[in-house]
């Protein structure tokens, strides 16, 4: 009798699909048909777990991240306007990408850079204390 | 009471990327100490001497929750660092982490030894991935030196999602599954990760054992009040002059942290706990901050008068709605509901019968939802309906001139 090969462990699931959101920009429905097959486990359970958090994406998105913390330390410190002065820079809104795939914005709930409000996080690396000058500044430095 | 420099005795002293620092000012003593003079059980013995309880916010018992896993049968224990700070205003445990990692992973290695646990896990958040290096690298540190004996620690990380710090829901996401909370029981301490018996416990919780195996119950049960003792690291957040992470003796009050240390001035409310916090209006400022009282994860918000109350909970509640993962309906419809209600209030769009509705609604949730989201969502609302009443009515009553004045963009 052929053994069926043995499916993946089960835990390691999230961390795979995090691969391909680091690797690729986005989670496509290619890598989650790929991984379904490798964990034996329905389209639909890797579908829900890929759409379940917000730092993981099924649509592509831009090179750098933008997150801008909308949380209520950082709105009393009028984080709304960090999301204007990034919208003007770049003319985008949030959850889009802008047309050269440099940069994709999003705002998000607390960072836990509450002491530096209002700030973001521009993929792995926090930025507080935010003036329009700053921002500029930071959105210029990056590739 | 005064400001103790106990659970941040090493943050801005020591170099967080060298253990040979944290050695020098006695890192490990208290590990070395609980490994060759006692007992797991006389650990746990200790830990429930000094009357720890969670520092995550729940605030349950330490070591009564470590018996029951000790207890457990079971081939493999687990231990699970949460690191999952997502609740709103905190950040201690990222000051723990960058400033002292290494008296967090001592704490790790004195519970894991307490339990029976062979294999840890720390669940980092996602946006905490920039202090992932510097976590496993004194993991990595503390291994060659050969403080982890028969321990393995493992980081795992999130990908975003509050819901995640829910200790059942955490779980769940170790497993690589959606974030869902769980049905209790079965508790962790039976049945948790992989259905085996789990401790799981807050980076702020893990790193005081250090300081209660080196210092002794004794010691430590005499700072703090009758039902809670020990330090507590408060967030301070939103207008003050001086935000930041402060160590007070628990029982301090709430005007001390906020006056006292971060400088806040005409205050209007403070919310302590994070998004489901309490709600304390000026003249309550006197609460001490203790599990008798109020407590929370730590973090500590606070208005002034220039704010407006209806818009900070309408805020406050599509955050929750946002974060409720969906799986009970009193959690996934009552927060839909209550933003709908809290909308229509702040755009000046209330109707008679609103303020009755949200409180019918609390009284709900309150009893039937899964998990802690959704029990304590409704608190902020009802705190501020109590103190703050007049605004919610003003929001009806005066309906037709709060639509005129935003109809002329004042």
């Amino acid at each position: 009798m052929v053994k069926k090969q043995k499916a993946k462990a089960r835990d390691a699931l999230l961390g795979m699909i995090k691969e391909q959101q680091d690797s690729q920009g986005h989670v496509s429905r290619e890598a989650m048909e790929h991984l379904a097959r490798s964990f034996s486990l329905p389209l639909g359970e890797v579908y829900g777990v890929a759409t379940f958090y917000t730092f993981l994406s099924t649509k592509s998105q831009g090179r750098h991240v933008i997150r801008v913390c909308q949380s209520m330390p950082c709105h009393l410190k009028d984080s709304g306007q960090v999301v204007d002065w990034i919208s003007q820079e770049l003319c985008l809104e949030p959850g889009q990408t802008t047309p050269d795939g440099r940069f994709t914005l999003e705002v998000t709930n607390c960072i836990g850079a509450c002491d530096q409000a209002p700030a973001m996080l521009i993929d792995d690396v926090v930025y507080g204390g935010l003036d329009p000058q700053k921002v500029a500044q930071i959105l210029r430095s990056m590739d | 009471m005064p400001v103790k420099q106990l659970l941040s005795r090493n943050c801005g002293k020591i170099d967080p990327r060298n253990i040979d620092d944290f050695i020098k000012a006695k890192g490990f003593q208290s590990l070395e100490h609980a490994r060759s003079t006692m007992s797991p059980e006389g650990v746990i013995e200790e830990v429930k001497k000094s009357g720890l309880k969670g520092r995550g916010g729940a605030g349950f018992p330490c070591g009564a929750k470590w018996e029951l896993a000790r207890k457990s049968k079971g081939p493999n224990k687990y231990l699970i660092c949460n690191a999952d700070e997502g609740e709103v205003g905190t950040f201690k445990d990222r000051y723990l982490i960058q400033n002292d990692p290494f008296s967090l992973i001592e704490g790790m290695a004195i519970a894991a030894y307490a339990i029976g646990a062979a294999k840890a896990f720390i669940y980092l958040r996602a946006e905490y991935h920039y202090l992932k290096g510097l976590l496993a690298g004194a993991i990595t540190q503390s291994e060659q030196k050969g403080f982890l004996k028969g321990l393995d620690i493992e980081i795992r990380e999130g990908a975003g999602a509050y819901i995640c710090g829910e200790e059942s829901a955490l779980m769940n996401s170790i497993e690589g599954k959606r974030g869902e909370a769980r049905y209790k029981p079965p508790f962790p301490p039976t049945s948790g990760l992989f259905n085996e018996p789990t401790i799981i416990n807050n980076v702020e919780t893990l790193a005081n054992l250090p300081l209660i195996l080196g210092k002794g119950a004794a010691w430590y049960q005499k700072l703090g009040t009758g039902q809670s003792k020990g330090t507590k690291l408060f967030c301070v957040s939103g207008d003050v002059a001086r935000p930041g992470v402060y160590e007070l003796e628990l029982g301090s009050s709430l005007w001390e942290l906020v006056d006292g240390q971060a400088g806040a001035r005409d205050i209007k409310l403070v919310q302590v706990g994070g998004s489901t916090g309490r709600v304390f209006p000026a003249d309550r400022l006197d609460t001490p901050l203790a599990y008798e009282s109020v407590l929370g994860s730590g973090a500590v918000m606070v208005l002034d008068q220039s704010r407006d109350v209806v818009e900070f909970v309408h805020r406050t509640m599509k955050f929750l709605n946002e974060e409720s993962c969906g799986q009970c309906a009193p959690c996934r419809e009552g927060t839909e509901v209550m933003v709908e209600i809290l909308g229509r209030l702040d755009a000046g769009q209330g109707v008679p019968g609103d303020l009755r509705t949200l409180e019918y609604l609390s009284q709900a949730m309150m009893l039937t939802a899964l998990c802690g989201l959704g029990q304590a969502a409704p608190l902020p609302v009802l705190d501020t309906l109590e103190h703050f009443r007049s605004e919610y009515e003003n929001r009806i009553g005066q309906a037709v001139f709060i639509r005129s004045l935003k109809a002329l963009g004042a």
